[in-house]
Order: structure tokens, then sequence, then C-alpha cells
């Protein structure tokens, strides 16, 4: 993606995620550090040159929650106290994590989720609204 | 070597004379600058030999955001103007719950420049103005609004996520979250200013004399863990995190008065020496290095015992930042305290309760205490210096040559923590 010029910003980010259905962060040319987060400098080397950098939405659940007290903007998407949904950090097989919502998953029973699980990005759950990477076991 | 690494001292030492707090609790009719000055006047009330309040030079006031509780920003000529003490200058620090553990660092600092001899340091919140969802939106907003809160996670929710991955890497269990939880409240039982007054035992009586009264079926609970293992009396929250694991909703404030060492003596027959303090930042769960570690407490931790030339094995009583169970846990192998994955199995054999070799978390923590976020890092500190002099009534530690506390105040989820080591002068 070395061509594409758009600024390293949130705005960006989402809209790689919502619009063209792509996880897409960015990657320091200078040492090669990824970031699913498009930062404008390398938190690593502190280099200047990055450059868009496509993740292949393949990874493995490293920890995650089931939330029964929700926030107001899930709320509005009807989870509550007896609707909990799941949450955790997704570890991408290039090596970054990233904090993303899980689905296809059982939420009020936690104790049969397992971390480890391989999941993969699904785009068809991204919310426009407010875009979050999304993913369900493979 | 870099400039990072290089061994930080004090101009000059600096100490606590006097600490002082407001009841925490749950208080409809009282707004934050109200409960400032119950802890101002009870600062006042615990000062050895006085102070004409004049004296003051200056105040910092942490507070996470009585913007979004109370819709009031700039805060801090307020609590000047309620305590009498305008045109001195007062500034507000926010860093989410870690607000009050910056502005003592700010005090300190103020003090070691040289540029004031007495300063005073504070923090205060709001909370119950809001709603239990409010409260939630607004202690998530100390995450990141862009790469966390969006994929649904609350601060809870973070806490819980550290929780699946330290049960899973070590043999951590759901009875030893609930055993720091059923600690602390034995404790906090203990503290007459505590918002739970009252054991998890105390609770679970309530509980079956209110199900007794209305005639309705009466609970048997044969221990608090079985109290505490009924969904109806402690649902979950955040898996697998319940009720019973989370610090409350808490309205409170709390302050300290710093001076020169110097001149420490015209107000305290006994101060209290800030030996060591540290502060770092850390990154998102999802960035940091370990799952089951908070990076910041380590860095601010390892400064602040280099500080003071101490290690982890010489503190002999902490208030760690317990805002959730497993916050207590990794908080204690973070600083040293236990080995990584022992902090639970520490729980279990009752090396931190009171009478317990590491006793933490004696005034009730903020589990039972009480967390009214901005308030926290200097009400731990309040606690610290009343065991060091002695003066901790039913929960004072019994260890005859007590002289090294710790404080240990985390912001967020681990963006940034404030350790402060505290002895007694001799």
């Amino acid at each position: 993606m070395a061509e594409e010029n758009r600024a390293f910003t949130a705005a960006s980010f989402n809209t790689y995620l919502t619009k063209e259905k792509k996880l897409v962060g960015v990657r320091c040319r200078a040492c090669g550090t990824l970031s699913p987060e498009p930062r404008p400098m390398c938190h690593s080397c502190h280099g200047r040159d990055m450059e868009w950098y496509e993740f292949s939405g393949k990874g493995k659940l490293s920890t995650f929650t089931c939330i029964y007290i929700v926030p107001a903007h899930m709320m509005e998407k009807g989870y509550g106290r007896d609707n909990p949904y799941c949450t955790g950090i997704v570890t991408l097989e290039e090596g970054p994590r990233l904090s993303a919502r899980i689905v296809g998953v059982d939420a009020a029973n936690p104790k049969d989720i397992k971390t480890g699980t391989e999941v993969i990005l699904e785009l068809a759950e991204v919310d426009s609204e407010s875009p979050t990477p999304t993913f369900r076991p493979t | 070597m870099s400039t990072a690494s290089r061994k930080r001292q004090l101009g000059r030492p600096v100490s606590i004379v006097s600490a002082g707090m407001s009841r925490f609790g749950a208080f409809p009719d009282k707004d934050s600058r109200d409960l400032f000055v119950e802890s101002f006047q009870d600062m006042l009330d615990n000062l050895d030999q006085g102070i004409d309040v004049r004296d003051i030079e200056c105040a910092y006031v942490g507070n996470y955001s009585s913007d979004l509780f109370e819709h009031q920003g700039h805060a801090a000529p307020i609590i000047a103007d309620w305590l009498g003490l305008t045109p001195m200058p007062v500034t507000r620090i926010e860093n989410a719950c870690a607000s009050s553990g910056s502005a003592l660092r700010e005090g300190i600092m103020a003090i070691a420049s040289g540029l004031y001899n007495i300063v005073l340091v504070g923090g205060m919140e709001k909370m119950t103005s809001l709603p239990t969802e409010g409260v939630t939106d607004v202690l998530a907003t100390a995450a990141d609004g862009l790469y966390e809160v969006p994929a649904g996670l609350t601060f809870p929710g973070i806490f819980g996520a550290i929780a699946t991955a330290h049960m899973d890497r070590y043999d951590t269990n759901l009875d030893q979250l609930l055993k720091v939880g059923i600690k602390n409240h034995k404790n906090g039982a203990l503290n007459p200013k505590a918002q739970f007054n009252v054991t998890i035992q105390g609770l679970m009586e309530r509980r079956m004399a209110r199900a007794q009264e209305r005639g309705q079926p009466v609970p048997e609970y044969a221990t608090e863990i079985d109290f505490l293992n009924d969904p109806g009396a402690n649902p979950w929250v955040a898996w697998p995190l319940r009720l019973y694991d989370c610090a409350p909703i808490t309205d409170g404030a709390a302050c300290v008065l710093l001076v020169a060492s110097e001149i420490a003596k015209n107000f305290s027959d006994k101060p209290i020496e800030l030996a060591g303090t540290g502060q770092a930042s850390g990154r998102p769960l999802h960035d940091a290095d370990e799952l089951t570690s908070l990076s910041a407490t380590k860095a601010a931790a390892g400064a602040a015992y280099e500080m003071a030339g101490v290690t982890a094995d010489d503190i002999q009583v902490a208030e760690v930042h317990d805002c959730f169970t497993i916050a207590e846990i990794i908080a204690t192998e973070d600083l040293g305290f236990f080995a990584p994955g022992e902090g639970g199995r520490a729980v279990d054999e009752g090396r931190t309760a009171l009478h317990g070799d590491k006793p933490i978390n004696t005034s009730g923590g903020l589990k039972a205490k009480g967390h009214p976020v901005g308030a926290s890092g200097v009400a731990q500190v309040a606690e610290i210096f009343h065991q060091l002099r002695g003066e901790a009534a039913g929960r004072q530690v019994n260890k005859p040559d007590l002289e090294l506390g710790l404080t240990h105040n985390l912001g967020g989820t681990g963006g940034t923590c404030v350790v402060n080591i505290l002895r007694r002068s001799s």
C-alpha cells in the first residue's frame, strides 16, 4: 500500500474499515514496527516515514470479558444486564494486538469462551457510526 | 546513560504534617466543594500544633471530572474561595483516578524546588449525581476513546480482561478475587469514615434479615463466599468481575498539608517524611507488554524505591489501588511484594490481612472505604500517615517498628501510576 497517501488519522482508519472493508494500520519504514492504530509517528523508533499496512484479519483471542453493565452506546444497541456482549484483545498473526468486539460466541456463558481461540475479522458486523474491528471464531 | 534512567532526588526534603478526609459515601445534598471543606477542617483538627491558614502558600487539587459529574469546570479557584484562601494559587490536576496522586507530586515538587514552604494538596470527586450507566460512561473516558471504548470496553471490562488473562496464565481463581473484597471490607468495618463500614458477613446478614422481614424465602448462606456466589446478591458486571469485585461509586474528599521538612516540627510532633515518589505512564492494555501486569506500576515503584533507598521487602504497610479485586492482586505483584502469579495465593494465605506480614489496604481500600476517584490517591496517603503515627485506632497495624509505608495510585487502566513511600521521621 506504499502509494497510499491519506493522512494517518482515526478518520482514515475508520474509512478503510467501514467503506473499504479492510483492517489497515501502519508500518514504520525505518524500523518495520507495525501498529493497527494509524500513528503519524513510530512509537518505537520515532521515525516519521510511515506507510499504510493492511493486516490479514487473522489472529487469536488473547483475553476477553463479557460486559453486563454496559455503556450508553452499547445500551442503544440493545445490550444490558440480561443481554451481555463479549469484547477482548486479539493478537493479530502479524504480531500486534488490538481491542476488538468478539461476536459469534455466547457472551452469557463466558466459561465456554476460550482464550487462544483462532478468530477472523468480521466485516459484516462493523458499525459505520462507531466503527471498531470485530472478530469471530473461525 | 539515558536521562530517563537517571536517579532522581528532591531538591530538599518534604514532609506531611497533617491529613484529613471527609466521610466517604453517597451524599445527595453535598457538592464536591462541601466535601473538600469537610476534609480541610478534619486536616486542621488533626494538625498537632495548628496553623494560621493564611500561611498556606499554594494548593493542588486532584479531580477527575467535575465537568461531567457536576457540570463544573475550572474547579480549583472555587476551592480557594470556599477555603477563604484567595488569592492563593491553586491548580486542578486531572490524571483520571490518579489525579490526587499526581497532585501530590506537584505539591512535593513545589516545595522541593524552594518556591514554597507550605502547600495544601487534596482531591475530590462527586460521583453519585449520575446513575450507574452514566458513571460507567464518565469512567470510560479515562480509556482510549478511539481504540478501546468503541470496542465496548468499559473500565470494569478492561480489568475483567486482565483478570481473564491472569486466571489463564496463573492459578488465580474466582474465590481469590472475592477474598480480596472480604479482606478489604473487614478493614473497612474498622474505619468510621468508610463508605462500607461493614463486613461482607454483615452485608450477608442484612440481606437475610431483609428477606425475612418481607416474608420472602431466606437465602441459606453458609459462608461469605456462598453469599458472594449468589448472582442475585452479587451480579456480574464484566466477567469475571462481579459487583463485589468493584469499588463503589463514591462522593468524598481528602487532603494533606505538606511542608519543607526543616520546618515540619513547627506544625507536627510526628511529621511523616516523603521518602520517595515515582510516577509513570503506560499504554492501553492491547499495547501493553503483558496482559497480566501494568508496566506503569513497575516503573513508578522502581523510581520511588530508588529515591527512598529501600526495596519492596522493606515496605511494612501499603495502600494499593484496588479499584477492582484483580487490580489489588496485580498491584501487589507489580510492586514486588509477591512474585508474578503469587498475588492471589498471598490473599488466600492471609498475608495481606491487617495482621499478616504485608498488610494491604488497612483503610478498607477503594473497595470498602470508597473510591471518589479524584480523592483516592491522597486518601491513601492519609491512611499511611495515620498508620505510621500509630493513630489508626481499631485498624492499627500491630508492628512495633512501623516506619515505612507505600501508596500506589493508578489512573485509568494503568495509563498513569503514582507511587509514594512515606517514612516515620526518627
